[in-house]
């Protein structure tokens, strides 16, 4: 495991609001193919990590990388250039605008010849037809692509902008709780569609709350607390007491990383 | 099949008002027997370019979720500074470019703050109503500037269609300014993002869109479509008067809203804006044949927007 090289890697982010430390040197590794799930303590800074990452946030210190390379991500558009798509908590979408308005949504496609270059005329048919392909692919059923966003449920709006990210994303996909708002049934189907996802051979993070969800569904859970990175460990390998344990500082890594010690309090 | 017609009406939300003004049309033909003719009609028209022209600009600004008030005194300084420097021997051509590129500066201005320092778009384009009024009135030293010249004088050329209906160079240039703002919201990215950031900012933001440079262009978009308002002002009466439109921002906004555009940004259209301004235009016309002071017209436009703005409301919450 050790040879592999990051997809994503990040090594002592910083980031400061005023006072207070969001980010305090935490360090960050997403390898080739897996679904790492990051788990934390409300206000523990997985979402300015996560953020600081997608290139929503700049950090103050520290380094990511690409696939080995060192990269600076000034605004969300430099990380997609890298290939890296977010699903945000509040999806990001625009709900008066349809379904294949929101799934091409800041890279629109223009007509080919001077229609397109000259008239800057939009390409509705091909951008509604290849959102159908995309939204089917993930066998997300949805009856038009020129239905308004806000009159889909909350799993299919999830599922609109899952697909937007999974389309668009060559490198990796960030999820930020992608099941917190979500019953029973639809959080089935979002975590059905992370595993299509990496089936594809794609990476995911996912940033969640709840346990069985990231024990379902995890190669590995990354844990933070306190603005930075306590420990990855199995979730074959550990109990959810033991990482419930490790997000309330009621248990830490030992320092080889191999065990887990109590702490006395 | 209800279901379905509700979401209609909120897909295409210019179809509300489009209805209300065909009903208004229909009472006032009934009603009255001056109003149906096309003299009349083509009247209401020509008395509804220039608050029209003016809520065009307004319109993309909304859309945002913005709003100018500093529109129609954008134009009336527009229209001071082409008559004015026509009469001082200047071209007309001349004139005219100068006094859209004033109006386009001012837009520019105002985005530039607004996005810029990220303030309420409502105090900036109140301090600048402020401050464009002052200046209109410092540069007209106290008097208004009738003005004859074929450039500036060009929208409000009559020409009759069928031999007898009444149409002018402005009515076209409008109907064109129309279609070309329907195009660029609907069939460009331009549009969309537009739209997107009215919306939502911050997930437009997320989703890659450039909500600063997006808001700015409104804003200069919309100081060129004020400046042409000025055109339009000068076509219809050839004397710029400072003190001339001082209701046109509000009147803009009453047609905007009418016209069903949600003053909460990214919902609307500049087709209903359209209608919004006929709708007003009709209903002055009307309720002036059939004899009614214009003070209470005033309260009828009143109440009109009100009902509008809760039908809006309404609709939506149905929608959640």
């Amino acid at each position: 495991m050790s040879e592999q090289v990051p997809v994503l890697r990040a090594r002592g982010l910083v980031k400061r609001y005023g006072k207070v430390t969001a980010i305090d040197g935490a360090d960050f590794d997403l390898l080739p193919g897996e679904v790492l799930a990051v788990v934390g303590d409300n206000g523990a800074g997985k979402s300015s990590l996560i953020k600081a990452l997608s290139g929503a946030v700049v950090p103050d210190e520290g380094e990511i990388s690409v696939n080995g390379e060192p990269v600076r991500f000034s605004g969300p558009l430099d990380a997609r250039r890298h290939g890296i798509e977010t699903v945000y908590q509040d999806l990001a979408l625009a709900p008066a605008q349809d379904i294949a308005t929101n799934v091409f949504l800041g890279r629109e496609r223009r007509r080919s010849g001077p229609l397109g270059t000259v008239f800057r005329l939009l390409d509705a048919k091909g951008m509604r037809e290849e959102a159908a392909r995309i939204l089917g692919e993930l066998d997300i059923k949805i009856k038009s692509m020129a239905q308004a966003v806000e009159t889909l449920s909350g799993g299919q709006r999830q599922g609109i902008a899952v697909a937007r990210a999974a389309a668009f994303g060559s490198r990796v996909v960030i999820m930020d709780e992608p099941t917190a708002a979500l019953g029973v049934a639809e959080s089935a189907k979002v975590l059905d569609l992370i595993r299509r996802i990496r089936d594809r051979g794609l990476p995911v993070v996912l940033i969640s709350h709840n346990m069985p969800h990231v024990f379902e569904i995890a190669d590995r859970v990354h844990v933070h607390r306190l603005g930075k990175r306590v420990g990855v460990v199995s979730p074959r390998e550990r109990t959810m007491n033991e990482v419930v344990g490790l997000i309330t500082g009621a248990l830490r890594l030992s320092e080889d990383g191999g065990e887990l010690v109590e702490v006395y309090r | 099949m209800r279901a379905k017609t509700s979401e209609f009406i909120l897909r295409t939300p210019a179809v509300g008002p489009a209805i209300a003004l065909v009903a208004a049309v229909l009472v006032f033909s009934l009603t009255t027997n001056t109003f149906l003719n096309s003299d009349n009609l083509s009247l209401i028209v020509q008395q509804s370019l220039v608050v029209g022209t003016l809520a065009l600009g307004q319109t993309l600004v909304i859309l945002t979720g913005g709003i100018d008030l500093a529109n129609a005194a954008t134009a009336v300084l527009g229209t001071l500074l082409m008559a004015k420097l026509v009469v001082g021997g200047v071209s007309g051509t001349v004139a005219l470019i100068t006094g859209i590129a004033a109006a386009v500066a001012i837009g520019a201005l105002i985005g530039g703050i607004v996005t810029g320092a990220s303030l309420p778009p409502f105090i900036v384009t109140l301090g600048m109503l402020t401050i464009v009024t002052a200046v209109s009135r410092i540069y007209a030293e106290g008097r208004s500037y009738p003005v004859t010249d074929d450039v500036l004088g060009l929208l409000g050329v009559r020409q009759y269609l069928f031999g007898h209906i009444e149409v002018t160079v402005g009515m076209g240039l409008a109907l064109l300014m129309f279609g070309g703002a329907w195009y660029a919201l609907t069939k460009t990215a331009w549009g969309k993002h537009v739209y997107a950031v009215g919306n939502d900012p911050e997930s437009a933001r997320l989703s890659g869109i450039n909500a600063r440079r997006t808001v700015l262009s409104v804003y200069v978009v919309a100081g060129l479509v004020y400046g042409i308002a000025a055109w339009q002002a000068l076509g219809r009466v050839p004397n710029a008067d400072p003190n001339a439109f001082q209701m046109g921002n509000l009147d803009s906004i009453t047609a905007v809203v009418l016209g069903g555009t949600s003053l909460f940004g990214g919902r609307g259209s500049v087709i209903g804006t359209l209608v919004g301004a006929l709708i007003v235009a009709v209903l002055r016309s009307g309720l002036t044949q059939a004899g009614i002071d214009s003070l209470y017209q005033d309260v009828a436009t009143g109440v009109l927007v009100i009902v509008a703005v809760a039908v809006d409301r309404f609709s939506r919450r149905k929608q959640r």
